[in-house]
């Protein structure tokens, strides 16, 4: 019990790493901020182009999507990270981890998305248009209030997925609450970072989760 | 262009280093089948064990599912890898991973078997209980058969993302694909490793995406 706390709960180091984790944990916010949007914008691209009447366009988004994600992130990031500069586009890690993310993330969400606007049935679409709304009003006044109310739970639940995957930054050395809590490790000779970072995750993500969990279980007893 | 291919496609480094690759790959189909068997078994056996209903029992199932679905699973890794031997739990970066990954899909699959489960109507366990059906009966025979497809979509597509966290354990230096590549690109440094690892990503896990894709039509919820 004595060596544990020792060595998982040592205040002495705790407080030593604390100004190394909260920049950290400022940058997975960071990272958060600006991968989640990116995404999201991108997956509403590709749902929309998906959804789209021209063959060609709908072929292309198919392989996008499953090319994606058939990718684990990690190896995308990888790619992108230690490929990219041999043709002289240098990113940086920040850049690389948003593109990689982006690419990764946009066939996630477009899948929901896409999922959220065939749930919408196509007499809705027909009747707004004929009504005089154009296919742009149709599309923002119709179908997405509606698609989005049914795939609340999968974005929420992607979401969570994706601020979790911001961990993977730190094995391109973004200096993001992983890698934060892994370099203070280093320093202190001891495991107290690494278990209050995962501290600092549980904390920021349980509500999620929780929340998560209800829409689960309403979608399936529904089903 | 000339240039592209010999950094990116440099066939005498892809042949240098392919064996190596197809090494990782078998590594890497060794780890994500052992994660698929113990993660969906175990959580199929907590799902179970909830529908007991005891008291205690259920609320440390709660907790220990919430902390495993809030944890970025490299986190979990990490700890398992470099945090544990600090108290004198060491395990090998290959049990790490895979242990990691199992409780991670436990975790997942017992909150889709239970949802599965508490779906199943009330009159059903009644009904089988009143026809002289012990509780286990009802649950084997009567319950559990229905529950398990409705989760089946759902299940499917959580374990295809598991199972592609298994590129996570290029991190402990677990030798499967990532690693391999990795591994092969900072001894000839190009780039070309990289690309063949990504090819034989693509090779393992698109029939996966397409085989999910698959079950979900098979398999949809009819709203």
């Amino acid at each position: 019990m004595e060596a544990l706390i020792q060595s998982f709960f040592n205040f002495g180091i705790l407080a030593q790493a604390w100004p190394i984790l909260l920049s950290g944990f400022w940058m997975t916010l960071l990272l958060t901020v600006v991968v989640v949007p990116l995404g999201l914008a991108g997956g509403l691209a590709v749902a929309l182009a998906s959804t789209s009447r021209n063959f060609f366009l709908r072929t292309l988004v198919v392989l996008y999507v499953d090319f994606f994600r058939a990718f684990p992130p990690l190896v995308l990031l990888m790619l992108v990270a230690y490929g990219l500069p041999f043709l002289d586009i240098r990113l940086g890690a920040f850049g690389s981890v948003a593109l990689a993310f982006l690419l990764n993330t946009s066939s996630y969400y477009g899948e929901i998305f896409r999922a959220g606007i065939e749930s919408i049935p196509r007499g809705q679409t027909e009747a707004a248009r004929s009504t005089g709304l154009s296919a742009l009003q149709t599309l923002g006044y119709v179908v997405v209030p509606q698609a989005a109310r049914n795939v609340t739970p999968d974005l929420i639940s992607n979401t969570l997925e994706v601020i979790k995957l911001t961990s993977i930054a730190s094995v391109v050395a973004l200096p993001e609450l992983l890698h934060a809590a892994r370099e203070a490790q280093s320093l202190t000779y001891n495991a107290t970072p690494i278990i209050a970072a995962g501290i600092i995750y549980l904390v920021c993500l349980w509500p999620l989760v929780r929340l998560l969990s209800r829409f689960e279980h309403r979608q399936i007893a529904l089903h | 262009m000339e240039r592209f291919a010999e950094t990116f496609l440099n066939w005498n480094v892809m042949a240098q280093y392919a064996p190596k690759i197809l090494e990782g790959a078998w590594v890497t189909i060794q780890i994500a089948v052992a994660v698929v068997l113990a993660g969906i078994a175990s959580g199929l056996a907590l799902a179970v064990l909830r529908a007991f209903r005891f008291r205690l029992a259920n609320l440390a199932i709660v907790v220990v599912v919430d902390v495993l679905r809030a944890l970025p699973p490299l986190v979990i890794i990490i700890l398992f890898y470099f945090a544990l031997p600090t108290v004198g739990i060491q395990m090998s970066a290959w049990v790490a991973t895979w242990l990691a990954l199992s409780l991670v899909l436990m975790a997942f699959s017992e909150e889709i078997f239970w949802a599965g489960i508490v779906a199943v109507p009330k009159g059903q366990w009644e009904a089988a209980r009143s026809t002289g059906l012990s509780f286990l009966q009802t649950l084997r025979d009567v319950v559990l058969p229905q529950a398990v497809r409705l989760t089946i979509p759902p299940l499917t597509n959580r374990t295809i993302a598991i199972t592609k966290n298994t590129a996570l354990g290029a991190v402990v230096a677990v030798g499967e694909i990532l690693y391999q590549a990795q591994s092969a690109y900072s001894f000839s440094y190009n780039p070309s490793p990289l690309l063949l690892g990504a090819v034989a990503y693509l090779i393992l896990f698109i029939p996966v995406v397409y085989f999910g894709r698959w079950v979900e039509t098979r398999f949809a919820w009819k709203r």
